[in-house]
């Protein structure tokens, strides 16, 4: 028995299906992350959790409880919400206790929380302050405080950090993960950034038009993608369609180029399948070449630097094809119009359904 | 370039200085004919006579009470109702906008002699109640505040912070008195301020429905007195403005607003 249990939810606005067939069980502490674009309906099923939607159909238990039809403000779930949803008119330290204020804390225990919280948060100094007078990184923090000072049993976050800049969602990022640690709080985390995703959770949902494309943890999610939808929306990749020459050998053609990859089961001879390549198991480097891996020569189209990478777009056939190489100041860096011989390994290679 | 911008500075000049010239010029006859109650010097004996004059304190009295229960009234019907239409009704808002429009195409005439033909009678008798004037003060006040409380919903993000009271365990009244009511508190000022304003003056509905109110006392004074009634309306003019000055002081001090976020 699951600590949250979403059962068969589905849900239907007037014009469309939001949220369909969805069933997810959340373990007591688990970090989950609703991963996928707008519109995919990951918003909606965070807000069926707390309560502002109600699902057309299917049930979500709490706790071995069926809380599907109980109002927001009965299933003890903390909130943060992307434009903060601070209270204008009230102080940093009053936000933080309005929670328990409701629920009729006697004032010294809450004087006590609100302290702790402040001081978890780093903002002792600006209790005194309003949302107006404080940054945005400082507000979403103070959200937070609010939303977990009164002992949630589930907390939610719908895309918190998208309003912030770079650099503060980043080191926000980081703290929220380790308040989530340090309290074990059960989080949903509602996000189309796949960085995020990754560095926060300890399983995601990735979902595509309202159905769940794909739950497993981080790696799971980016080395075995089940379906194009989660191979294309994690990461960056390569997707060709291939014609299977021979199943169990994993011989497939390519635009009549020949390319091994592992046997393949959900498709016979002469049938057409999508192979998805990542970036980075492609290697311009010979060092790297073992035997039996796939090499193709390929004309150099583009180079773009980023940083700690270098992307290199090559012509194979009628294909775009990206690589992706670590920056090291040793790189032999290929010019435009050149030809060159790249490498992966036969299991590099990922059969679509 | 420069040439242009220096005529057209002085063009806009023009125009201010006629606008206010319209507004400056009545005004400053009626003061200097309020202070000509002596012969031959200027004098504040018209302003003695009023002030002396037990009924202006009554009228005024009597109307800033009614005003105050317009206001009173008005906030618990219409904030609730503003607050509903926005966060689950969003549909109703033209229809919400078209009602708050009536009180102009209707004229205040035509709605007393209705409010009198259907309430003097049984089984509504209620000509005799001040009820029925503060109703019908209601009506005249009701475009200015339901239109400042929504003006004031739309500038904060209702739904946010509904759904984060929510999460946090608060119920909808507690939602209402405790999220929303202090986040319209320059909105709901400036709304009771007109609405104050409005009462203060209204001269149709208290006269037909013959209440002792400042309007029809004022009206009283100008038709058998000559300096008086301008020394009046100089009184209500100040305490206007005062209220006005009151107010614009109150909503700077309201915490969790930026200094420069006054009247909506």
């Amino acid at each position: 028995m699951a600590f949250l249990e979403l059962n068969d939810v589905r849900k239907v606005f007037a014009l469309q299906t939001a949220v369909d067939n969805f069933n997810l069980h959340v373990e007591q502490g688990e970090f989950i992350s609703f991963l996928g674009p707008s519109g995919c309906g990951k918003t909606t099923t965070l807000r069926m959790i707390a309560g502002f939607e109600h699902p057309t159909t299917g049930q979500i238990r709490l706790g071995n409880n069926d809380v599907t039809a109980r109002p927001p403000n009965q299933r003890n779930m903390g909130m943060v919400f992307q434009s903060y949803a601070l209270f204008p008119h009230m102080s940093v330290a009053d936000n933080i206790a309005f929670g328990l204020t409701i629920a009729r804390t006697p004032a010294r225990e809450t004087k006590k929380r609100v302290g702790e919280m402040l001081a978890l948060i780093k903002l002792e100094a600006l209790a005194d302050r309003y949302p107006y007078q404080i940054s945005g990184g400082q507000q979403q923090r103070v959200a937070l405080a609010r939303a977990i000072v009164i002992r949630p049993q589930v907390l939610l976050l719908d895309e918190p950090l998208s309003a912030l800049d770079a650099k503060i969602r980043d080191s926000l990022r980081v703290e929220i993960r380790a308040i989530q640690r340090q309290l074990g709080i059960t989080t949903i985390y509602v996000t189309h950034d796949q960085e995020e995703a990754f560095s926060l959770s300890d399983r995601i949902v990735v979902m595509n038009a309202g159905r769940i494309e794909q739950v497993g943890t981080p790696f799971e999610i980016y080395n075995f993608p089940r379906t194009a939808f989660a191979a294309s929306f994690v990461g960056t990749l390569n997707v060709f369609p291939a014609t299977v020459v021979d199943a169990a050998a994993g011989r497939i053609m390519v635009d009549n180029i020949a390319l091994t990859t592992e046997a393949i089961t959900t498709a016979g001879v002469g049938q057409q399948i999508n192979v998805a390549l990542r970036p980075e198991m492609i290697s311009l480097n010979e060092s790297e070449r073992h035997d039996g891996d796939n090499q193709l020569t390929c004309v150099v189209e583009n180079i773009t630097f980023r940083g700690s990478i270098v992307r290199v777009q090559v012509r194979l056939g009628n294909q775009s094809l990206l690589v992706d190489e670590f920056n090291r100041p040793d790189l032999n860096v290929p010019q435009t119009g050149h030809q060159i011989v790249l490498s992966f390994p036969r299991n590099a290679c990922l059969v679509l359904g | 370039m420069l040439k242009k911008r220096a005529s057209g500075s002085a063009w806009s000049w023009l125009w201010f200085a006629l606008g206010a010239a319209y507004f400056i010029i009545p005004l400053y006859a009626t003061v200097d004919f309020s202070l000509r109650a002596k012969r031959g010097e200027l004098s504040l004996l018209a302003y003695a006579n009023v002030l002396k004059d037990p009924r202006f304190g009554e009228t005024f009295l009597f109307s800033a009470e009614m005003s105050l229960l317009t206001i009173v009234t008005g906030i618990i019907l219409i904030v609730p109702t503003a607050y509903w239409i926005h966060i689950r009704l969003p549909k109703l808002r033209p229809v919400m906008e078209f009602i708050t429009l009536l009180p102009f195409v209707v004229p205040a005439v035509v709605l007393v002699f209705g409010l009198i033909r259907i309430y003097s009678h049984p089984p509504f008798m209620l000509v005799s109640s001040p009820a029925l004037l503060v109703a019908a003060y209601l009506v005249l006040a009701l475009p200015y505040l339901y239109r400042s409380v929504d003006t004031g919903l739309r500038s904060i993000d209702i739904r946010s912070l509904t759904e984060a009271a929510q999460s946090l365990g608060a119920t909808w009244p507690t939602i209402i008195i405790r999220v929303i009511l202090p986040n319209l508190r320059a909105s709901i000022l400036s709304g009771a301020f007109v609405t104050f304003a409005i009462v203060m003056g209204e001269f149709t509905m208290a006269s037909l429905l013959v209440w002792p109110a400042f309007g029809p006392y004022m009206d009283l004074l100008s038709s058998s007195k000559i300096y008086e009634p301008s020394a009046l309306a100089v009184i209500s003019f100040a305490l206007t403005w005062g209220t006005t000055a009151a107010i614009q002081l109150l909503s700077r001090r309201i915490p969790g607003q930026a200094p420069m976020a006054g009247l909506k």
